[in-house]
């Protein structure tokens, strides 16, 4: 057995994987952003009452559930400046091409992730916002968000950690992410089994991070107030001994 | 001005002698089944009105109805002489749109029979947020005025608690102070207490007795005859989408006039 600790090692902190990573991360990252705004446009499409936005947002899901990833980067990359010159210019770089790929193809499964935790809030909620008097953007954001986000967060945690890993496909757009930067260094030294090793790590701890992360979020989500006693605020409970 | 809402004109020959509340010939067909079917009553300020009858009889759709959570296919429904719901267009009448009518709703309170509580939202929060979010009162103004709604329903010291961790009993307290802080010019409570444990039942009644004691405006549709004769002005029988029997407690429970009301009252004595 071959391996070389030394090339491992040097590779791990080289600025190169350190790059590549952040690089793979901030696509994720912008990437989730952008499906979570479109696809929750989306999702209320589908539960609107309105037929023509259900059809509209029904064939956003329809197009990019059937699209592979790896083509819409290749169309956003090299087929949109074909048709739209402004894409030509150098703000376009293959960054902003990856993250608003990725972007708009995990819309389609953040829609359905959305639409499935806004319909499952119950309809009392609604209800008892609207007989408060509250418009309905009130209802949206200060009844059902708040509860529909709960029950989005770990599906969207999944989707998180997939989409780190899409964000290798970003490589054929030239991206130098994570994989690539192995992929670069294995095409001149031969090493592979010591970089793809320093790639690995590096995805482990991103993904360590990411699942911290998701923890600690839905930590703020569980909604009882044993979790918030440090703050002597309103929403703590009074002394223990009063009697309920 | 968004105070507007929370003070209705009053049309210009109203004043406190008048109903506080009038409903006229309210239709509701839901799929092809009539549900209600020309509803009219009258209540004053200061009147408690029990609303008994059996289930699916259209009672907790009328309360819909009036909280304008619903539109009425045919009628008409006036607040302090204020036609509510609709507006005049060119002779016609039509809806208003949604966010006209979250305006007039803040003047109606209403009690769900499963609470409706936010469970995102501490006890003194659930409270707070008609204020806050409806009648734009300061964050530390609301809070105040919550505390107290909370001491009137017996439960500042739950303040702090989720939904989740308070009993039936205090939960739906915790939604009376709610739709209560709004100030609302009538209380409408869609049985409140048939979701509660038995031995939860009286605290919620309790509180509902004092508000009556105090002078609220209140809609009760209940099964709870004990409740209706003791603390009513006026009980109503509810069948099939009308009103059949309406009467002061002692005339309605010792001398019914109708034979729907004798057969209903023998069947929960």
């Amino acid at each position: 057995m071959e391996f070389d600790l030394g090339i491992f090692v040097q590779q791990l902190i080289s600025p190169d994987y350190v790059k590549g990573a952040f690089l793979s991360v901030a696509v994720a990252v912008l990437a989730l952003v952008l499906a979570t705004v479109i696809g929750f446009i989306m999702a209320l499409g589908r539960t609107s009452k309105s037929k023509v936005m259900q059809g509209l947002s029904g064939l956003y899901i329809w197009f990019f559930r059937a699209i592979p990833a790896l083509l819409v980067l290749l169309i956003i990359w090299n087929a949109l400046p074909q048709l739209f010159p402004v894409l030509r210019q150098d703000w376009f770089s293959p960054f902003i091409a990856a993250f608003i790929g990725l972007g708009v193809v995990e819309a389609a499964f953040m829609a359905e992730i959305i639409r499935s935790a806004l319909i499952s809030i119950d309809e009392g909620q609604g209800l008892a916002g609207r007989a408060l008097g509250m418009s309905p953007w009130k209802v949206m954001t200060k009844v059902v968000l708040p509860q529909a986000i709960r029950i989005a967060l770990p599906p969207t945690g999944n989707e998180f950690i997939g989409l780190v890993k899409f964000s290798s496909l970003a490589s054929v757009i030239s991206l130098q992410e994570l994989l690539t930067t192995a992929q670069v260094g294995v095409n001149i030294t031969f090493r592979y089994a010591e970089y793809y090793a320093a790639a690995i790590v590096y995805y482990l701890i991103i993904v360590t991070l990411l699942t911290l992360l998701q923890s600690y979020v839905e930590k703020k989500f569980l909604w009882t107030s044993r979790t918030k006693s440090k703050k002597p605020s309103i929403q703590a409970p009074q002394s223990a001994g009063v009697a309920s | 001005m968004t105070h507007a809402a929370s003070a209705p004109q009053l049309g210009d020959t109203w004043n406190d002698s008048q109903p506080v509340l009038k409903v006229r010939n309210l239709h509701k067909t839901y799929h092809d089944q009539q549900v209600l079917k020309g509803v009219e009553f009258d209540i004053h300020q200061g009147q408690v009105k029990a609303v008994l009858g059996p289930s699916g009889s259209g009672k907790s759709t009328m309360l819909r109805l009036m909280a304008l959570l619903e539109p009425a296919d045919d009628g008409e429904i006036t607040l302090r002489g204020r036609r509510i719901g609709v507006r005049e267009r060119g002779g016609a009448t039509i809806a208003l749109p949604e966010r006209e009518l979250a305006k007039e709703r803040a003047n109606i309170g209403m009690v769900f029979q499963k609470f409706n509580l936010f469970p995102h939202l501490s006890a003194c929060r659930n409270v707070m947020l008609g204020l806050t979010s409806v009648k734009n009162v300061p964050h530390k103004e609301a809070e105040a005025q919550a505390m107290a709604m909370l001491e009137r329903v017996g439960l500042s010291h739950r303040a702090g608690h989720y939904p989740s961790e308070l009993s039936g009993g205090q939960q739906q307290r915790v939604a009376i102070a709610r739709a209560l802080v709004m100030n609302p010019t009538v209380l409408l409570f869609d049985e409140p207490t048939s979701a509660l444990d038995p031995e939860l039942v009286g605290e919620v009644l309790d509180v509902m007795e004092g508000l009556a004691n105090d002078g609220m405006t209140m809609i009760v549709v209940t099964h709870e005859v004990r409740f209706a004769r003791r603390v009513a002005d006026e009980v109503t029988l509810f069948d099939s989408g009308i009103i059949v029997e309406q009467a002061a407690p002692d005339e309605f429970f010792d001398n019914p006039q109708h034979e729907r009301t004798r057969k209903f009252l023998s069947h929960v004595h």
